[in-house]
């Protein structure tokens, strides 16, 4: 009988933050600090000719650091290595760091940068995806026969779907502190970020250094949600070059221009559906084209676009699919991580799509989604049989009976000039990485006792709002038989904790928290004996027994992927989450009011329910923004909303009341039955509000964001009589 | 300029530039990090504080504004109830907005009980629409103003 899972803690780090007295990576400093800044180019495309210095400003006040300051390889080494850490010739994108400089201060730093005057010949940028002819990475899932299943077809349909970027706007900016090398030629990176490990990899490449030479420790982290996957590698790779000629701490911390202008968003998309269906409007085949803007750089591309394709084909059944996706290169500031990983996009297409079959076929939308929904013992699009733990009918079911979608009539002619709409959406979202990926990756942990009997986790996880601390307790305390006062989570240090992985991908909670539970058992076993646990524990650490577990990521049995032919297990879970959302659209202004939003969730057994609510509810507002409210454009390459007075997010009153139920459906390969969660809310939600707005106003919108400007194109275009 | 103001109940003088922030006077020159800064333009209210009981995004408002003021941070006293609330509902995740929420909801509280208003859900959602939160959703942090605006301090 769980005693913890289940149960609602305490979050271990709430007195801190509510308190104010949590310290985040801006809040520290260290003894003769320095700040740091950057020389950035001044087009998306071109060369560079020569960097010029003002002779009015005495140099001799900082420290300028070049390329040729690198000590290793002047790259940041992420899944490939094509990005410089410092542009030397080939300007590729706009704002693309030349030259950093430290400062003692803010007001000499400034004029520092202004003083150094980047001299560039402009080439013709490329800010059109279709026009690319550089491919990141290109992705190919065949299934069946799709040309005969199309040819065989009761009716067809086509569309094609466009999704803009979006900026994950953390509220707390990229920040680091890099320190100098210390006694041992250790140098110190103190930041705001996700991924420890990743930093400490790109550090050990460009700054030649073995990696016992290279600390990287989490600091508090003021939001993240995929931003501070890869950013901080090139970030903390500036700091440290910089700490390295000026002998001295150095801070950078990034005002919010900074990092709106430069750090990475979402991918843009476009995405083709061609599908075929019987006539009960099963679907009989699908055929779908996924071009994603990578921009100027590799950064993360084939795993985003890896992630988008293998859920393009939604939670559906259909045995004939083919997707072909490419990410290709633009002059644009790279695109990156942004939680849901490629698949908000291509879920938003799908959905869309099967919004559209819907609406030709005369058949309820709920309805063709109940029809043709995954079932345990189906195959997904990449050929994985659903062994377990598909919730899929389960989450319907439960949507409906809360909303009563099933039965509402969906785009029925309305009249007022204020419009309800009701929408629904139905997705899936694989937990951990992709395929091969945790095999390869080999997640670690530790735990210990110390002298009191406490259990400490030892990780490489971070908390960075979603709730790992706590997660871990629960997990750690339920595995080993004790309180979850008696465990305590170590922070995020590569010189302290294994390395656990990335905290992304919706992996901390099945991955790396089955690993913990699996050492939690095993420590449980060696201490052994009844009682309190705390007595237990210090008796055995005083008899001097090994209090140390070091577990590994075991890959359960059965999981094939083949990566060439990308076939086989993609995840080794997946959740499954259906959105219904209530819009009120005013035909004066095309204001859309996202009223309500209930999701019925899959993500297994929840280890603590009030964070997977958390998750749920906060992810979901992020993509009810998606769908219509946030805005991001560029021009000539420059990201034209690069402050936060134009780069909107939903305030509290844009909010929908939410109404999270979770059904839960038990996985055997996840710590007490349970699978990820955190990217899954994403999926649904801007299709969801998009489903609820063709029902308010009859118009089939396929792109996102959807404005109220584009709203009112849409609508004359429909309603000719309305021009004025 | 000399500079006299009371910060949570103690008073001050500092001698500071009359256009220095008053965030980076009460971050970086008296070391309370508490209060936070997210945007530096007024928009996100992370630096909200409170100066003669009104709330304020520190980020606006030159240190000269406040001479002879009264100003209260998170580190001041009287924040206790709210905190309890925003802990009970999990309020709080990544914890950047959380201060200067908890200064906000305080505020707007006061405000109820002053007027003698029942406080209510979309009252809460106009008096926290300038503070800006990436994480929650603002679910749980509406139930946290309403719990805290409705419990007598």
């Amino acid at each position: 009988m769980a005693r913890v899972v289940g149960s609602r803690l305490a979050r271990p780090d709430g007195p801190g933050k509510v308190a104010g007295t949590t310290r985040y990576v801006a809040d520290l400093h260290f003894a003769g600090e320095w700040v740091g800044g950057t020389v950035r180019a001044n087009v998306a495309r071109g060369l560079l000719e020569a960097i010029e210095r003002d002779a009015a400003f005495d140099f001799t006040r900082v420290v300028v650091v070049g390329p040729q300051d690198v000590p290793g390889a002047n790259v940041i080494e992420m899944l490939t290595l094509d990005q410089p850490a410092l542009a030397s010739r080939e300007i590729e994108h706009f704002g693309e760091p030349l030259l950093l400089v430290a400062a003692p201060d803010e007001a000499t730093l400034q004029a520092a940068l202004a003083a150094l005057r980047p001299r560039i010949t402009p080439l013709e940028p490329v800010f059109d995806p279709r026009a690319s002819t550089k491919v990141f990475k290109e992705i190919r899932i065949e299934k069946g026969d799709v040309e005969s299943a199309l040819a065989g077809a009761t009716r067809t349909f086509e569309g094609e779907y466009e999704s803009a970027s979006q900026e994950q706007l953390y509220i707390e900016p990229q920040g680091v502190i890099a320190l100098p090398p210390d006694e041992n030629g250790v140098v110190t990176v103190h930041g705001s970020l996700q991924c420890p490990y990743y930093v400490q990899k790109t550090l050990v490449r460009a700054l030649g250094l073995p990696a016992e030479k290279v600390r990287v420790v989490q600091e508090a982290t003021g939001g993240g949600f995929g931003g501070k996957e890869d950013y901080p590698s090139i970030l903390a790779t500036h700091a440290a070059l910089l700490a390295r000629k000026a002998g001295r701490p150095v801070r950078m911390i990034y005002d919010r221009h900074e990092d709106l202008a430069f750090t990475p968003k979402r991918h843009p998309s476009r995405v083709r559906i061609r599908s075929g269906v019987d006539g009960e409007g099963r679907l009989l085949a699908l055929d779908i084209d996924v071009l994603f803007d990578g921009g100027a750089y590799t950064t993360l591309s084939p795993v985003v676009l890896s992630r988008g394709c293998i859920h393009a084909a939604g939670p559906y059944r259909c045995e004939h699919v083919r997707i072909h996706g490419r990410a290709v290169a633009t002059n644009h500031v790279p695109y990156g991580a942004f939680r849901g990983f490629g698949a908000p996009q291509t879920c938003f297409a799908i959905e869309r799509h099967m919004d559209h079959i819907a609406a030709e076929l005369g058949l309820h939308p709920f309805e063709l989604r109940r029809r043709n929904a995954l079932r345990l013992g189906d195959r997904t699009a990449t050929g994985q049989l659903l062994k377990e733990s598909v919730g899929a009918q389960a989450v319907l079911e439960r949507i409906a009976q809360r909303t009563h979608i099933d039965t509402h009539p969906w785009r029925a002619p309305k009249t007022t000039r204020k419009r309800r709409g009701l929408g629904m959406s139905f997705f899936f979202h694989g937990a951990g990485f992709t395929g091969a990926g945790e095999t390869m990756l080999h997640a670690r942990i530790a735990l210990e006792l110390d002298a009191e009997g406490r259990a400490l986790v030892r990780s490489a996880s971070t908390e960075f709002g979603q709730g790992t601390e706590t997660l871990f307790k629960a997990i750690a305390a339920e595995a080993l038989g004790c309180e979850p006062d008696d465990v305590l989570v170590a922070q995020p240090d590569t010189h302290a904790v294994p390395n656990s992985g990335p905290t992304v991908a919706s992996r901390t909670c099945m991955i790396v928290g089955g690993v913990l539970a699996r050492a939690g058992r095993e420590l449980a076993a060696r201490i052994g004996g009844n009682g309190p646990f705390r007595e237990r524990a210090r008796a055995f650490v005083r008899s001097g027994g090994d209090s140390r577990v070091e577990a590994t990521y075991q890959t359960p049995a059965g999981l094939e992927w083949d990566d060439k032919a990308y076939r086989g297990d993609a995840y080794p879970a997946y959740g499954w989450a259906a959105d219904v959302a209530e819009v009120e659209v005013d035909l004066d202004t095309f204001d859309v009011r996202v009223v309500r939003f209930w999701s019925a969730v899959d993500c297994g057994t929840a280890i603590q329910p009030q964070l997977v609510v958390g998750q749920f509810e906060g992810g979901s507002l992020q993509a009810v923004g998606f769908a219509q409210l946030e805005v991001v454009t560029t021009r000539d390459g420059r990201f034209q909303q690069d402050r936060m007075a134009t780069c909107i997010i939903p305030t509290a009153l844009d909010a929908p009341d939410f109404t999270t139920d979770l059904v839960e459906v038990p996985f055997s390969g996840g710590p007490f039955g349970a699978k990820g969660v955190g990217e899954m809310p994403m999926d649904g939600g801007a299709p969801a509000v998009l489903a609820a707005i063709e029902d308010a106003l009859g118009l089939h919108v396929t792109r996102i964001p959807a404005t109220p400007e584009h709203l009112l194109e849409l609508w004359l275009a429909a309603h000719p009589e309305e021009r004025l | 300029m000399k500079l006299q103001f009371t910060l949570n109940g103690e008073r001050l003088e500092l001698d500071v530039e009359p256009l220095r922030r008053l965030l980076d006077v009460v971050r970086d020159d008296l070391a309370l990090t508490g209060t936070k800064e997210g945007c530096g333009e007024g928009e996100c209210g992370a630096c909200s504080v409170l100066v003669d009981g009104v709330v304020v995004n520190s980020c606006l408002v030159p240190a000269s504004q406040v001479d002879g003021c009264e100003v209260v941070t998170i580190e001041g006293a009287g924040f206790e109830r709210v905190r309890q609330c925003f802990l009970e509902q999990g309020a709080a995740q990544c914890g950047i907005c959380t201060p200067g929420m908890i200064v906000m909801t305080r505020a707007w509280a006061e405000r109820c009980r002053r007027e003698g208003r029942e406080p209510g859900l979309d009252d809460a959602r106009t008096a926290l629409a300038g503070n800006l939160c990436r994480c929650t959703g603002y679910g749980a942090i509406l139930r946290a103003a309403l719990d805290a605006a409705k419990e007598r301090p």
